[in-house]
């Protein structure tokens, strides 16, 4: 006989509170609006990753027939401000910040909950100008826009493209002061600061890096919008500037900026690596004081981007020393994660796969990050492949494998639904493969010479180029699979839980998707942070 | 890969060769970081398979916590990073300022960058593009500059780079150790074309050198043989009235040129100045913004009108003016 009440189907928390499209376009709700910013990042990697694509595909000919120069130099600004601005920037902090960041500390919202949907609107028309002006006809400055280039010479939608990294820089500050202020005042009781898990501990830098360096590139794209529109001499010597105040200004920014995209990686990293390892991490306190001191000191580094710009050879040296002290403390995270491993209860599941992608791969972009700062060995390194290939070590093998991961992770408690384990693992596998063999070619050829930013190139460089071309598809194959399984699970797959990983952390205390309220009793805190069983 | 190895067009050592003196130098240091790095990836990439290995979920492996104190751990981490990073700091750093140290009373080679070309002009009075050709074992001195956007002269084989900053005179040089034909790229981006600003530079032996300055053989690009930079400059120096004021029958209205370069100069402001390369160029270009005490400013403003290229070789024509009497130093 069946029972007289059929189980409910089993709520959707924050997902079933209002499914129109108004319900979210209005939501006030930190999870909603990371899953807004989940779309909008996705949708803005798919068109920088299709440039790349293009680029990729040009690269596999010595002899640039595939399309035009100007073209190809449209691709590599549009992959370059996309990547960078509307995807990277944005991707951790926007969406698993948005969404974990007042779990993990216990809170129902963030501070300031219309200002977290307004930060989205403005991210959303940033994109939609700069959207406007690749359709319009690109741009072809590359992202760094270096001047006198971009204010005076370029035939391209510069100012347009300005508009856009603008307006979104608004949204970036708008989104740190929020955190900020959330993680000072809306812990739970309880939760000191040394009870926080290192992901916020990383998101909060972050934010600080977000609210001081973004005003500086908004006010340098202005001024030299302001020299491009209206011929005010500031970087072009014909009208009395100075380019290299430009190169100054742009990587007083820019350099902050590569932290802001990989200190959230390190905080994911964190959790994934202590969960799987069931274990407290190691050295708690070291790993977030160098979280702090990476955020402080890599605004004192941006002169290693310009050590043969002309600029003064004791700046050089003053630069170089800076940007290796900067290493320690990175260095020292990566010696801590494993050291959180050793003597741990591994299991293999997906998130670790891409923690432990994130460590190697990081491990490499960081080695080569030291080439980079040492003075004789940049000279020669400078603006070739090999810095192509640090940077994606870095940001990609860091910041990309940390946000997948860290995705998966949470896509539990985003979704209420478990991914299916056997396609995730070979995915994480797929993009670690297809990322080397994308990347690792580059070293070589920009250590024998191949500039970046080149589509023709001496026929010697064709081999390498046409493996790292491969790596590309393989990449590629990675990152859609994801794409798949995953909105495949929203809807079908099999109940997670509250706390499918038994995972510490106050976000795994309540139901798999939480209330719209996050907790039904505020939680109080009275133990460390990764607090797991004895082994 | 195509037929043609790197070699043919890098001297033939292999994939990138040593052609300068400081090429060997740079790449000391980067084996350094190379073994070092490769030693340490390696390390740690063993060291994180075992442990996974060992402490996976159900495997015997003791869980005791370590008993040494973390701090300690984390005192000696810290210290040994930064030791060995100190290190290579300190050798990238004594190689490159020795490659900054730039040879003192070498004439140096005007190099202009350009969208999309390299204008070389030696001493000599030959003019180049895209090419350039030096002696061997001989350190050359290069005068760059740019008539437009930054660009930047890399030669892989000399382990060279240096931006082209217009509005800027900047120093390189670069002795070269090894004959041959070696690739010259422009490796800061500078708009459509690029990726074709490409050039060679070409290192000849003695003997070959004399030929090829002796005649046009050697150098099929050349422009206009013969006109040496200094010549081209007194042209110019009329070309633009420059001598109206600044010549010998012009009275003390402008200073006088001859025996300026490298002496000491007062500027209006009281400033005293270097009088060299960079304070030339501007003092061509922006005369108003370099007034030298003692005389009324009447030099118009030339930027835009002289074009860069120009502008180096007027100040070759200043620097080859025979000395003045001491009493007309400014
Ligand atoms: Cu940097
Ligand atoms: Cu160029």
């Amino acid at each position: 006989m069946p029972p007289l009440n059929p189980p409910a189907p089993p709520s959707r928390g924050y997902l079933s509170d209002g499914t129109t499209v108004a319900s979210w376009l209005c939501t006030r709700d930190h999870k909603r609006i990371a899953l807004l910013y989940l779309f909008t990042i996705t949708f803005f990697f798919l068109i920088g990753a299709s440039a790349a694509a293009l680029m990729r595909w040009e690269l596999t000919r010595p002899n640039g027939d595939l399309m035009t120069s100007d073209t190809y130099n449209r691709l590599f600004t549009l992959h370059g401000v996309v990547m960078v601005w509307f995807f990277l920037i944005p991707s951790i902090p926007a969406v698993l910040g948005n969404f974990v960041l007042p779990l993990a500390i216990g809170a129902r919202d963030v501070a300031f909950p219309r200002l977290n949907l307004a930060s989205w609107y403005i991210f959303v028309c940033g994109g939609l100008i700069a959207l406007y002006a690749i359709v319009v006809g690109g741009v072809d400055t590359g992202w760094t826009f270096y001047t006198p280039y971009s204010s005076t010479y370029s035939n391209s939608n510069v100012m347009v493209m300005a508009t856009g990294i603008f307006v979104a820089g608004f949204s970036s500050i708008a989104t740190g002061l929020n955190f900020i202020v959330t993680v000072h005042k809306l812990r739970a009781p309880g939760l000191t600061w040394f009870r926080l898990p290192l992901f916020v501990w990383a998101i909060y830098a972050t934010s600080i890096i977000l609210v001081l360096a973004t005003p500086v590139l908004a006010i340098t794209l202005a001024l030299m919008a302001l020299e491009r529109g209206f011929g005010v001499g500031i970087f072009d010597p014909k009208l009395g500037g100075d380019p290299l105040l430009f190169q100054h200004l742009f990587w007083f920014y820019s350099h902050p900026a590569v932290y802001i995209m990989i200190l959230p990686g390190m905080g994911v990293v964190s959790e994934l690596v202590s969960c799987f390892s069931r274990k407290k991490i190691f050295g708690y306190k070291v790993m977030a004081f160098s979280i702090l001191s990476i955020a402080g000191l890599g605004f004192l580094v941006w002169g290693h981007h310009m050590f043969v710009s002309s600029q003064s050879v004791y700046a050089g040296v003053v630069f170089s020393l800076l940007s290796f002290l900067v290493s320690v403390p990175s260095a020292i995270k990566v010696f801590n994660w494993i050291a959180t491993l050793h003597r741990g209860s591994i299991t293999f599941g997906t998130p670790l796969l891409y923690a432990l992608g994130f460590l190697a791969l990081f491990t490499i972009g960081g080695l080569t990050g030291i080439f980079l700062a040492t003075l004789a060995v940049d000279v020669h390194l400078h603006d070739t492949y090999f810095v192509i290939a640090h940077f994606h070590y870095i940001m990609v093998g860091g910041g990309v494998m940390a946000y997948m991961g860290g995705i998966h992770y949470w896509w539990p408690k985003i979704s209420g639904r478990m991914f299916p384990e056997g396609w995730a693992r070979f995915s994480a596998v797929t993009i670690f493969v297809g990322f080397n063999l994308t990347f690792f070619p580059q070293f070589l050829l920009g250590y024998l010479g191949m500039p970046r930013r080149y589509h023709i190139y001496p026929a010697e460089f064709q081999t390498l180029n046409v493996i790292s071309s491969a790596g590309a598809a393989v990449l590629a194959v990675g990152y859609l699979v994801p794409l798949c399984y995953l909105t495949w699970s929203f809807f079908h797959g099999k109940d997670a839980g509250p706390n499918p990983w038994n995972a510490t952390g106050l976000e795994w205390q309540t139901p798999s998707p939480p209330p719209s309220h996050n907790f039904e009793q505020t939680p109080v805190v009275t133990r460390p942070p990764y607090d797991y069983p004895p082994l | 890969m195509s037929a043609a190895p790197l070699s043919e067009i890098g001297g033939g050592a292999g994939w990138l060769p040593e052609a300068s003196s400081f090429a060997p130098r740079v790449d000391r240091v980067f084996d350094g970081l190379l073994a070092a790095s490769a030693g340490m990836a390696l390390f740690l990439t063993v060291l994180t398979l075992v442990i996974l290995v060992r402490y996976r979920r159900g495997s015997a492996g003791s869980r005791k916590a370590v008993r040494i104190a973390t701090w300690k751990i984390e005192t000696a981490w810290i210290v040994a990073t930064t030791a060995v990073f100190l290190f290579f700091f300190v050798q990238g750093t004594s190689v490159y300022l020795e490659m900054r140290r730039i040879p003192a009373g070498i004439e140096a080679i005007n190099v202009v960058g350009r969208q999309w070309m390299w204008d070389v002009r030696y001493p000599g009075g030959r003019r180049e593009f895209n090419r350039l050709h030096v002696r061997l074992n001989t350190p050359v001195r290069l005068l760059l500059s740019s008539e437009d956007v930054i660009h930047s002269f890399f030669v892989p084989a000399f382990r060279l780079k240096q931006d082209l900053v217009p509005g800027k005179v900047v120093e390189a040089w670069f002795d070269p150790t090894r004959a041959g034909t070696y690739m010259l790229y422009c490796a800061q981006y500078c708009g459509t074309a690029h990726a074709e600003m490409t050039g060679t530079v070409v290192v000849l032996a003695p003997d070959q050198f004399a030929a090829w300055e002796g005649g046009r053989d050697g150098g099929a690009e050349s422009g206009s043989p013969g006109l040496a930079g200094a010549a081209r400059g007194s042209a110019i120096f009329q070309k633009y009235g420059c001598a109206q004021c600044h010549g010998d029958a012009a009275g003390s209205r402008a200073p006088r040129l001859a025996g300026v370069y490298r002496g000491p100069v007062r500027l209006a402001d009281g400033r005293f100045v270097l009088a060299d390369d960079q304070f030339l160029h501007d003092a061509i270009l922006r005369a108003p913004k370099c007034a030298v005490a003692g005389y009324a400013m009447t030099m118009p403003t030339y930027d835009g009108v002289i074009p860069e290229g120009d502008v180096l070789d007027l100040i070759s024509y200043i620097k080859a003016l025979p000395p003045a009497p001491a009493s007309q130093v400014p």
